[in-house]
């Protein structure tokens, strides 16, 4: 042993410190930038160069491979929309109208098809317990996150050729607009307008194609607090709930619909891949 | 089993930038479940890295390190080809390995 090897600097470890979350990418022009936002953003990027996020997409393609279920087969010929196993660039083209289902399905919905259908898992068991906690990640999470993924740096591009996507938009835009609850709030009522913030966090404008993008960035996401990791799927549930709304169905049509709306808002925007958040 | 870490080693000059994100719940002892109980210590507590095979570093580490932990460091006099792996051990025993090639710079 002549060569020396020396270590340079010492072993840093990052730790995940609760912080409020930061507008996202985009500027909107209607929004003075402050202080806050641009730090927590210096810091963001930090973070999004070593992303845990990335642990569930090896996890999730492993789960993609392996075969799995009562029927004992691999998801590699689930149809994400793109023909049976093409995985690439599927994810910025959901939701989309699937002939064999004969609706229109987002990301994780479709998965949850393919797990019961080709692998025989149980819906009703998926759908218990969907969400991610500190001890359990379910397999559709780490599924749609390496799924998630394999559309980074790519274009949202949702179809809206045939009727019923265009009309699960309209169902979507109308769920965005609805008002109810005990707050008489809707979707809208914090992201239907520029400039509108929570404490710290500004709101995105989810009708502006600019902003709407943001809806979509960052998720799936890996939340710092609890070190969890969470879809759109999750996302939506927690709205409603903060809405005081009822829990809407997991994997339901309604969250495809309101998917499907801010999926076309955001088209053409870049999708950057799985995410981390507060 | 544990799962897999993602390894990313950067060469630059002759100084290899690394990181490595590994899953690890990092149970801290004091955390408790949806029952109202303890969750028991779960942590990583020695990482090793060797290069070719032979040990360059060695760190201990304690439950203070957050759930799916980053670990970065540098390392001098490492060249294109040469392997790269990284061993985690954790305080009940469980273990893993991941290796990886130095790419070109």
């Amino acid at each position: 042993m002549t060569r020396t090897l020396a270590l340079c600097a010492a072993a840093a470890l990052v730790a995940a410190a609760p912080v409020p979350q930061a507008a996202g990418q985009t500027k909107p022009p209607a929004v003075e930038r402050d202080a806050t936002t641009e730090e927590f953003e210096k810091f963001r990027a930090v973070l999004e160069a070593d992303n845990p996020a990335e642990l569930f997409e090896l996890r999730g393609a492993a789960l993609w491979k392996t075969p799995r279920g009562p029927k004992n087969a691999s998801l590699e010929r689930c149809d994400l929309g793109l023909g049976p196993g093409v995985v690439k660039g599927a994810y910025v083209q959901l939701p989309r109208y699937f002939a064999d289902t004969g609706k229109v399905m987002d990301a994780e919905q479709r998965i949850v098809h393919c797990m019961v259908t080709l692998q025989g898992f149980d819906a009703a068991a998926l759908a218990k317990q969907p969400f991610s906690n500190e001890t359990r990640t379910p397999d559709p999470v780490a599924i749609t996150t390496f799924v998630a993924g394999q559309s980074r740096g790519m274009k949202i591009a949702p179809p809206q050729t045939r009727p019923q996507e265009r009309e699960a938009y309209a169902v979507g835009r109308e769920i965005f607009f609805y008002r109810a609850g005990g707050y008489d709030f809707s979707c809208a009522s914090c992201h239907g307008e520029d400039g509108k913030r929570i404490r710290t966090q500004q709101l995105p404008n989810f009708t502006r194609p600019e902003e709407a993008i943001r809806s979509y960035q960052g998720w799936p996401g890996y939340r710092m607090t609890g070190g969890v990791m969470h879809t759109l799927q999750w996302r939506l549930n927690d709205c409603f709930r903060q809405q005081r709304f009822p829990e809407p169905g997991y994997v339901s049509d309604s969250l495809t619909a309101l998917l499907t709306y801010l999926a076309v808002n955001s088209k053409g925007q870049v999708y950057k891949g799985p995410g981390i958040k507060r | 089993m544990a799962d897999p870490m993602k390894i990313r080693a950067k060469l630059d000059g002759d100084v290899l930038d690394v990181r490595v994100l590994m899953a690890h719940p990092m149970e801290t002892g004091q955390r408790k479940d949806g029952a109202g109980n303890l969750v028991p210590l779960h942590f990583i507590q020695t990482i090793t890295a060797q290069l070719n095979g032979r040990p360059v570093f060695q760190a201990e580490t304690s439950q203070a390190v957050s759930r799916n932990p980053v670990f970065g460091f540098k390392l001098k006099g490492a060249k294109t080809g040469d392997k790269l792996s990284i061993t985690w051990t954790d305080n009940k025993g469980d273990k893993r390995t991941d290796e990886v090639t130095v790419p070109t710079a």
